[in-house]
């Protein structure tokens, strides 16, 4: 086995480092949402999506600047994610069966898509689309920057939020204890609703992301559940950081898995470390 | 009579479902004989084929509450093991299967090897870890010889000839393992091992220490699960004919057998069997026709109207469970229950089990502590105790809060492990034994906020540790002595009721009935009478020596000082995880050290 270049190989890890910002923001709300809600969501995949394709509407046919979807797109999914919740309260879901709920959920978006926009490939061009730039000997590509800023910002604004803030302090400990909480004045319910439109909102802008960097297809909805997921419980859950930071990792690992052998041998290597990790320090979680 | 009948009714029950099963097995065996159209054997091919994946699943993961998200790992297993045995091997197809079977339970049973032993892995993690190994498989697969990436053909492996057509004996071998399937996880539901199961589900922590073997249940239902899930997969390649890794080794398989389960009942055998062909009909008449797109949309809403309004599945609808529970109801005149204790114990006393006429003399040590200590992270709940628990006696354990009498509890019945010292149980070191192996020699506590375990019957809940406890009876005896020891703490008329439904008073009782009930040697009662009023203290009294009679000998921690005098031979005082006075209880309350560990020093 040959080993590639030096150049070859930073570059593998930039665009592992690019993937990562991806799988951390797409991870973000379901942390959130899993760790402070109790919900594990997998319509947060279908949110995204639904989101890429308004924001490939809105901009290779209506015309808008990809950007400036969002604009519709976060208030739109913060009323979805707060309804989403509202039903979840109405009904008083386990944690299990949110699972599932939210994959009927899935079902549906994806049936939604598939009729409004066909099973085909579609693909945003935009101004941001082949936009580059060159630093030293490496490319970074315009969308992807853009996401791993939107994934730093974000995550780093609700760490500070959750640490720094009254609003933290009260969906914390009514994460921790939701009865006790509302004894003590915490609106768990109101926080609950807030927290998931919140969550929905992340959705949406991870969408927008995922319309400028990469190729839609209504299927394609199942195939980042497993690796966000491990960036998920890698990075703890309810924790704001981790996702990115555990998906940077995760990602880095597999751009350079698949630069070095095969990129067939990618997911091994993101699915052995959550295993190691869920095994090691389950204490984590 | 109540046992009998119960006994009596269960066991007629089992008779009808192995011929209500057997009835199905010949009937749709002579399906392919009517000559239908191939899509009728095609269709309910693929129903038998998810019947055996959930109830399969359903074997571990819907008894025990370990959702397993790594069927299409066991699946994929199975199918790829035929197909290279089958197409590359030349190995005779039937052959092939117990090899499928044989290599998703080694997976399986190695994966549990080491994640069962890690207790922080349960519920989701549990999901996720066997996600992950799903997808390491999956490309381990897709990357080696067994696959190499572009699939396997089976088109060549001639299809033994068990129906008029490759087709029905197909659908043949389909429909026996699906009744074998459906047969291994009813029996499993009735034997011990499904009560062991379910106790898993509730709390697996109690459950070990009341002596169900957890580990040991866990690889069993795992095994069995795996092995299952291994043939419905080596049938489905030949089914298929041509297997990918990327089909295989996804998401989809494991949830919608999730959901099959979810839909049909977890709690129930034949649960999986109704969500599995419910969801097969609608997903085929929902896809097959012009509007496959829509009826996806149907599919996912009728999901989420299910789980909505059925969160215990279809045959766990309210209007289907009401039939079951009612003649249980009639049975038990409940009205007398609370005062109940005090005559029930007059007239069951004597036919406790090892009773004697006179209390038994105290004789020898039961129970040696020597130097035991716990330390959670640097802080030490115990710190060096040393003490003997004589045969026959009741030793009353006293200390205020946080004094450590609880450790010790944990720390005899092997809930927690010492971080030194030694135990030792009639001349047996049981130091760091696995919780179950202390219970099966004859040591059982009661929780000082009782635990029972939540979806189990009163009655199971007790049957439970005659089962696995020191008395290790089978199931038609263990309920027997169940319905002994509910009469005796005066419970008989609750025993179909489930924990949540009795008051604090009956829970607690439930507690000391469950203790009782495996025939413990040493009984270990950590504050059975807090939070009683006086009247049922005086009942709870009035048992408790009525135990001792019985043959027992009883660690009691209690604050309550009035039945501490009354009962206890001697008492030991805990003060900040030290033993501080040792003595008759009247005499050892008037020391000053004693007085002011409870109360603070004299002149502070």
């Amino acid at each position: 086995m040959q080993l590639p270049s030096a150049t070859l190989l930073a570059q593998s890890a930039l665009s592992g480092v690019f993937a990562g910002a991806l799988y951390g923001l797409l991870g973000l709300g379901l942390s959130l949402s899993w760790g402070l809600l109790r919900q594990i969501n997998l319509a947060h995949f279908a949110f995204a999506f639904l989101s890429a394709y308004l924001c490939y509407q809105l901009s290779a046919v209506g015309g808008l600047d990809p950007l400036l979807t969002l604009a519709v797109i976060v208030p739109l999914f913060f009323a979805i994610g707060v309804a989403t919740q509202w039903l979840f309260a109405r009904f008083s879901i386990s944690t299990f069966n949110s699972l599932l709920v939210t994959f009927g959920l899935t079902v549906i978006i994806e049936s939604l898509i598939q009729s409004i926009w066909t099973a085909d490939f579609r693909r945003l061009e935009s101004v941001y689309g082949n936009a580059r730039f060159k630093v030293g000997a490496l490319y970074v590509p315009a969308p992807e920057l853009l996401t791993l800023c939107a994934a730093l910002a974000l995550s780093l604004a609700i760490w500070g939020v959750l640490r720094y803030t009254d609003l933290g302090k009260a969906l914390r400990a009514s994460a921790e204890d939701g009865a006790i909480a509302q004894a003590f004045g915490v609106d768990r319910d109101g926080l609950a609703l807030l927290l998931s439109g919140v969550c929905a909102a992340l959705a949406g802008i991870a969408g927008v992301c995922l319309a400028l960097s990469q190729t839609l297809a209504p299927a394609q909805i199942y195939s980042w559940i497993g690796v966000v997921f491990a960036a998920v419980m890698m990075g703890g859950l309810g924790r704001p950081l981790g996702p990115l930071i555990a998906g940077i990792v995760i990602g880095v690992s597999e751009a350079l898995t698949m630069a070095i052998t095969a990129p067939s041998w990618a997911p091994l290597v993101s699915f052995t470390l959550l295993i190691v990790v869920l095994l090691a320090r389950p204490a984590r979680i | 009579m109540t046992t009998l009948a119960a006994t009596g009714q269960r066991r007629r029950e089992t008779t009808r479902v192995a011929m209500a099963l057997a009835a199905t097995g010949i009937l749709l065996a002579a399906v392919p004989l009517l000559g239908l159209p191939l899509f009728y054997e095609s269709f309910l091919y693929l129903v038998f084929h998810w019947i055996v994946l959930a109830t399969s699943w359903n074997i571990l993961s819907g008894y025990s509450g370990y959702f397993s998200f790594g069927h299409g790992a066991f699946f994929g297993a199975g199918m790829y093991t035929t197909a290279t045995l089958a197409a590359k091997f030349d190995v005779p197809f039937l052959w092939t299967l117990p090899a499928a079977a044989l290599v998703a339970m080694l997976l399986g049973l190695a994966i549990g090897a080491v994640v069962f032993r890690v207790q922080r892995i349960r519920g989701e993690l549990f999901a996720l870890v066997t996600l992950a190994v799903t997808f390491v498989v999956g490309t381990i697969v897709l990357n080696t010889p067994i696959d190499g990436g572009p699939g396997v053909y089976l088109s060549g492996v001639p299809v033994p000839k068990l129906g008029p057509s490759p087709a029905s004996s197909l659908y043949l071998m389909a429909l026996v393992t699906a009744m074998a399937t459906v047969a291994i996880a009813y029996a499993i539901y009735r034997a011990k091992l499904g009560l062991a199961l379910f106790a898993i589900h509730d709390d697996e922590d109690v459950a070990e220490v009341m002596g169900v073997p957890t580990f040991a249940s866990k690889m069993i239902a795992f095994a069995a699960s795996c092995a299952l899930a291994g043939i419905a997969g080596g049938i489905h390649a030949l089914f298929v004919s041509y297997v990918t890794a990327g089909e295989t080794f996804t998401i989809t398989v494991p949830l919608t057998v999730v959901l099959m389960g979810v839909l049909g009942g977890t709690r129930y055998w034949a649960g999986p069997v109704v969500g599995a062909t419910l969801i097969t009909t609608l997903l085929y008449a929902f896809t097959a026709g012009d509007h496959a797109v829509a009826g996806k949309a149907v599919f996912g809403a009728l999901l989420i109207a299910v789980i909505l309004f059925l969160p215990d599945g279809v045959l766990g609808a309210p209007w289907l469970r009401r039939r079951e529970r009612a003649p249980s109801e009639e049975a038990g005149g409940d009205a007398t229950v609370a005062t109940a204790s005090v005559s029930a114990v007059e007239s069951a006393g004597a036919r406790a089990p090892d009773s004697r006429v006179a209390s038994p003399a105290i004789g020898e040590p039961l129970l040696v502590a020597s130097g035991i200590a716990k330390s959670f992270s640097g802080v030490h709940a115990l710190e060096n105790v040393s003490l003997a628990i004589r045969r026959n006696e009741i030793l009353g354990l006293l200390g205020p809060n946080g004094s450590g009498k609880s450790t010790f509890i944990n720390l005899v019945s092997g809930h927690y492990r010492a971080s030194a010292g030694s135990l030792r149980f009639d001349g047996r070191d049981i130091t760091n034994l696995d919780a179950h192996r202390i219970a099966r020699l004859g040591i059982a506590r009661t929780y000082q906020i009782p635990r029972p375990f939540a979806h189990l019957s009163v009655l199971d809940n007790v049957a439970l540790t005659g089962m696995f406890g020191a008395a290790a009876l089978e199931r038609a005896a263990a309920e027997r002595e169940a319905w002994r020891w509910l009469e005796f703490t005066g419970l008989s008329g609750k025993a179909a009721a489930l924990p949540g439904d009795l008051n604090l008073h009956q829970r607690k009782f439930l507690e000391l009935a469950r203790a009782l009930a495996s025939r413990p040697r040493l009984l270990l009662l950590d504050e059975v009478l807090s939070g009683l009023t006086p009247g049922e203290i005086n009942d709870a009294i009035a048992l408790i020596r009525r135990i001792r009679d019985g043959g027992a000998t009883i660690v009691f921690v209690e604050h309550v000082m009035r039945a501490v005098l009354a009962l206890t031979d001697r008492i030991v005082v805990l003060d900040h995880g030290l033993v501080i006075a040792e003595g008759a209880a009247d005499a050892v309350m008037r020391q000053t050290e004693v007085v002011a560990a409870f109360l603070g020093a004299p002149n502070a």
